[in-house]
């Protein structure tokens, strides 16, 4: 993207980072917006999309980074003095007025510049409320906007939740900010209604030529309305772009897996532009190194059928649900899964064929080849990393030793060496971990917060709950978001090597 | 329709059993006798005269009131001050916050009472106004806390937010939009503080001005000999208070019930 001058950049995010007790909740990120625009900050709840939203309005100060507005550095000021305005996912309307009151709010407390000329002809300006009939007509243009002509008189506890939305919006884009910041507003009314506000929230931006923020966690909604979307995920930044660009390609397998239906496989680059999946090789347009295993991303309205013996995977239908527009058929090629949406129906036991073209082969680096970890060695000769304690063959890290009696390390030259406290780095392979929901059989336990579906298999993340340590591994065998579940790892997978060698 | 009966009977047995001493009070506060005797009764306003009349009582009257008004304001502003502070502190401060808070009103109060005493004698202000309204407000300011938060929980927090987002000052955004969502918890808190502090002996007794009376005190001191015949006026009194109470209480409940209608 060309370097944009500073003129257009209405907010920029500098290095910025928020810390709750001791958790992050975004970490360093950076981007700006330009002025005019429709940006969606899109995330799984926990992922800092809201947390980025009142940043912006001044109602979290970041522990670190600036925010500049127009060039100007905003970072400390309060959310009274800033020219941005926010609709709260729960309207927060303020339910002692009325809707009148409600919208005139912002404006009864606002101060404008005025000029006057004295007798001398000299001008001056003073700082004077708006008067009654301006906020009049304010009230009546906002609630125009919002389709809410003569509501002035009624209360908050009349409206619909979509009237109170509206309500919201007309409060905030009744100021003219500079930015308009939604936070999930469209959350708390049902789908119907979602999808008109969208459309209308939308056409509201056309007219208005306000930048608008907006925070959601539904994908649908953020292709449908953005100019931009960021994908975030555990504080960080995954991917800008537009919804095109963020659709067709995705930075990495939990974008693909977030935004829009995908199948997600692995591969292998064989050479320039070909890579090998489910024991074929397929033209891609991507160029990765030679033998780099890598992630690859189909999307499944790109798979087009054809007979069996023609395409250029052959697989059986297990199922086909209709879904209105499309049929969505899963189909077997190996062991791997493919999901194709077509116009088209099959029924299930048909051996299709399936033929990808080269543009729609999405391919990314691999995000996790394997769990790396500090731990040191303890008196019972176990391994302690990633918050558990797991048993382990010490040996391994001197060629040619062996433990006496007491647990002693006997080099090879017969040096006794003793391990305790010893500074190790650990490696785990991701298919090296199995998991239990019997909470004392494996070394350490955690949650899972995230599962992608790759094929043939699901890649899953445990996060331990103490110091927030991942496993990254990948096995067929399907659980749940959430779930509690205990680590297991067998002494022979985990690899350790030494910080530094012991005198 | 036996069983109908019965709970009726039982629920008026209970009430009678509860308002039977107050009612007799009100009954004998319009027989003027020193001495109460059952077999005579003779009608009169004899003991409400005698009560405006008695400037000692009126005095203790007037003493008792602004002591309780004074008292409640003071503690309804602390109070509401110290709701609002648990309710935007943190979870982790605001949990022990709280719970601290709400001590005193578990505690004896004795207890409370001898040691408002040794405070105020280390700092020699024992028996003053200010140790009086002080021990009041300690009395007080946990019941304002408790009438305040669970307004302050029903209330959206992001309209504070929102206020300040529409560019309100903190204290802007506290007067016009916190304040008003809460005031029926602080009214409540006001008036409870209000009848509390009217009716309390112990606390009032331990750090009063030596001279100065409220209308507990007052009557301790003239029943502690083991007769009420020397001012046989503070029936009238206590009958007067008594109905003056169920005004109130008539009065918030009749508000508390007013916003419901109209949202209907």
């Amino acid at each position: 993207m060309a370097e944009l001058k500073k003129e257009e950049k209405i907010i920029e995010i500098v290095n910025v980072s928020k810390i709750f007790d001791e958790t992050a909740a975004v970490q360093d990120i950076s981007f700006y917006v330009r002025k005019g625009e429709f940006i969606t900050f899109l995330g799984p709840s926990g992922c800092g999309k809201t947390t980025t939203l009142r940043m912006i309005a001044g109602f979290d100060i970041p522990t670190s980074g600036k925010i500049l507005l127009g060039g100007k550095d905003i970072t400390n000021l309060p959310p009274n003095r800033r020219p941005v305005n926010t609709v709260f996912q729960r309207y927060a309307l303020f339910p002692h007025y009325n809707i009148y009151d409600n919208i005139a709010f912002g404006l009864k407390l606002k101060k404008i510049p005025v000029t006057y000329r004295n007798d001398k002809d000299e001008t001056y300006t003073k700082m004077q409320k708006l008067t009654r009939k301006e906020i009049d007509e304010k009230v009546r243009a906002a609630l125009a906007v919002v389709d809410l002509e003569g509501f002035e008189k009624r209360s908050v506890s009349t409206l619909s939740g979509g009237q109170q939305q509206r309500v919201a919006i007309a409060r905030a884009i009744v100021n003219e900010p500079e930015i308009l910041l939604l936070d999930e507003p469209l959350g708390a009314l049902d789908l119907k209604m979602r999808k008109e506000m969208q459309i209308e929230l939308k056409e509201m931006h056309r007219k208005l030529g306000i930048t608008f923020i907006y925070v959601t966690h539904d994908q649908e909604e953020a292709l449908t309305m953005s100019d931009t979307i960021v994908v975030m995920k555990d504080g960080r930044i995954q991917q800008i772009g537009t919804p095109t660009s963020i659709y067709n390609e995705p930075a990495n397998a939990f974008v693909a897996d977030f935004i829009g239906d995908s199948n997600i496989l692995n591969g292998t680059m064989v050479a320039k532009y070909t890579v090998r999946f489910c024991n074929k090789n397929f033209k891609c347009v991507d160029d990765y190194e030679k033998n780099e295993k890598v992630d690859v991303v189909v999307r499944p309205e790109d798979i087009v059928m054809t007979d069996p013996d023609k395409g250029m995977l052959k697989g059986r239908v297990v199922s086909v649900v209709f879904k209105g527009v499309h049929y969505e058929i899963t189909a077997m090629v190996g062991r791997s899964e493919m999901v194709i949406q077509s116009t088209q129906s099959r029924n299930v036991g048909d051996i299709i064929g399936m033929d990808i073209e080269p543009d729609n082969i999405h391919i990314m680096k691999k995000e996790f080849t394997v769990n790396q970890y500090d731990g040191y060695i303890t008196k019972k000769n176990t391994v302690v990393f990633g918050d558990g304690e797991f048993d382990c063959d010490v040996t391994t890290l001197y060629p040619g030793s062996h433990l006496d009696e007491e647990g002693y390390l006997i080099t090879a030259d017969g040096e006794k060496i003793d391990l305790t406290d010893v500074d190790v780095t650990v490696e785990v392979g991701l298919e090296d971990i199995e998991i239990s929901d019997n909470a004392d059989e494996g070394g350490a336990r955690g949650h899972i917060v995230q599962l992608i579906y790759k094929g043939d298999h699901y890649q899953y993340i445990v996060r331990t709950e103490e110091n927030e340590e991942d496993y990254v591994f990948d096995i067929p065998d399907l659980w749940n978001e959430n779930d509690y579940v205990s680590i297991k790892i067998k002494p022979e997978n985990i690899h350790m090597r030494l910080k530094q060698e012991i005198k | 329709m036996v069983k109908k009966i019965l709970s009726v009977a039982i629920c008026a047995i209970v009430l009678l059993f509860v308002y039977a001493p107050i009612l007799l009070l009100v009954v004998y506060s319009f027989d003027s006798s020193k001495i109460i005797n059952i077999h005579e009764f003779s009608f009169s306003f004899e003991l409400y005269k005698q009560l405006f009349r008695d400037q000692k009582i009126m005095q203790i009257l007037f003493n008792t009131v602004w002591l309780a008004f004074a008292a409640a304001g003071l503690s309804t502003i602390l109070g509401t001050a110290g709701a609002i502070g648990i309710f935007y502190s943190r979870k982790r401060v605001a949990k022990p916050l709280n719970a601290v808070s709400q001590i005193p009103v578990i505690n004896a109060e004795i207890v409370t009472a001898i040691s408002l005493a040794l405070l105020f004698s280390m700092v020699a202000l024992y028996r003053t106004y200010f140790s009086l309204i002080v021990g009041h407000m300690v009395l007080c300011t946990p019941f304002v806390v408790l009438s305040v938060l669970p307004k302050l929980k029903q209330m959206d927090s992001n309209t504070y937010e929102a206020a300040l987002d529409l560019g309100a000052s903190p204290a802007q955004a506290l007067f016009k939009v916190v304040i008003p969502q809460i005031f029926s918890g602080i009214l409540a808190g006001f008036m409870l503080s209000v009848t509390l502090s009217l009716d309390d002996y112990i606390i009032t007794a331990f750090t009063k001005p030596k001279t100065f009376d409220t209308i507990s005190t007052y009557v301790y001191n003239a029943v502690k000999n083991g007769t009420n015949s020397s001012t046989p006026a503070l029936r009238a009194l206590s009958a007067l208070i008594f109905v003056v109470m169920i005004v109130i209480l008539l009065v918030i409940n009749l508000r508390a019930r007013k916003p419901a209608n109209k949202g209907a």
